[in-house]
């Protein structure tokens, strides 16, 4: 099982909503919303801490998987992250992604929280500070109006070098 | 390059750039989104900006550096509330990029002192700001922070 403490954040995205925590608790974990804002991508996760948690293709493959290491509906969703369908990436450590959920007066917070267990090179981290906004948007605009948004997202062309690099020389593996 | 902190936020917004820009410089539909607060400038390079605050009653105060309708908007952003002021003007840069069905709206908040308050306050501000202008162009609805009810019950 995998403990929180050994992440450290290092990309944080926030986004307030007029919606109820509840609401945006099932946009996060149910994989009819899901597959609305993120990237076609539908959650399949196993409600309760240390159950499997996976993104799927819209053709059943795997995209991500990983652990729930927080389930605490509505306020707290936390699992590891491991790019399983796509070359390279499933050589990476596992990040952990935390989403809390806040009353904040008429609205709702929502803060996303990418944390890493190595020192990743910003040409990675490069990939969720780009893909968050444009994911969480839409969620924003689903909960709101009703509709999507259809972005185009792809990895940058740096982030794929600096996987393949990370994966040849893994940093991760050498400790201080 | 300079090391001073830089805070950037990035929103995607249903909307066209003629719209989003004009949310960003019209002093009406700022008091919407904003919540009481409120634009002032005729956004000439070099004219004085200023957000009149519902709240504190100290603006906050700049001028007007770039204003490239409807890709681009810059000015100057000096704090005067809370014991702010000594920290002086940072920079406010907006790009606006239109895609499909929606724009891209790229905020750059820099030249802000380091480990400094207005980072901090800026940090808390903008995305509440930009999802209730978003919120606003997309359905009409705004958005109000739990620290805008404490000052209004104060």
């Amino acid at each position: 099982m995998t403990g929180a403490a050994q992440f450290r954040p290092n990309t944080v995205y926030i986004t307030y909503i007029a919606s109820t925590p509840e609401k945006v608790w099932q946009a996060l974990t149910d994989p009819a919303f899901t597959r609305r804002y993120f990237g076609g991508f539908a959650i399949d996760v196993e409600p309760r801490q240390g159950g499997a948690f996976r993104l799927l293709y819209p053709d059943g493959r795997v995209h991500m998987s990983g652990r729930v290491v927080e389930w605490s509906p509505p306020n707290r969703f936390s699992c590891t992250w491991l790019v399983e369908g796509m070359p390279d990436f499933r050589d990476l450590p596992e990040c952990l992604v935390t989403y809390d959920i806040e009353q904040a007066g008429g609205a709702v917070k929502l803060t996303m929280t990418e944390a890493h267990s190595w020192n990743v090179p910003d040409d990675i981290l490069a990939g969720g500070r780009q893909g968050w906004p444009a994911i969480l948007s839409s969620l924003k605009s689903v909960l709101e109006t009703g509709q999507a948004l259809d972005i185009k997202m792809e990895p940058p062309r740096q982030m794929m070098e600096a996987v393949k690099r990370a994966v040849a020389e893994k940093p991760w593996a050498k400790r201080a | 390059m300079s090391t001073k902190p830089s805070f950037v936020y990035v929103i995607y917004i249903a909307s066209t750039a003629e719209k989003v820009f004009e949310a960003l410089t019209d002093a009406d539909m700022s008091e919407r989104y904003w919540v009481g607060n409120r634009l002032q400038s005729d956004w000439k390079v070099g004219s004085p900006f200023a957000l009149k605050l519902k709240r504190q009653g100290n603006d906050i105060t700049g001028k007007v550096l770039e204003v490239d309708p409807p890709r681009r908007l810059a000015y100057t952003f000096h704090s005067h509330h809370d014991g702010l002021e000594h920290e002086g003007p940072s920079r406010v840069t907006f790009e606006i990029e239109p895609q499909k069905d929606q724009v891209k709206v790229t905020i750059t908040h820099d030249e802000l002192v380091p480990g400094g308050r207005v980072l901090e306050h800026i940090s808390r501000g903008w995305p509440l700001v930009l999802s209730s202008l978003k919120s606003y162009l997309e359905s009409g609805r705004v958005l109000r922070a739990p620290w805008y009810e404490e000052a209004d019950a104060a």
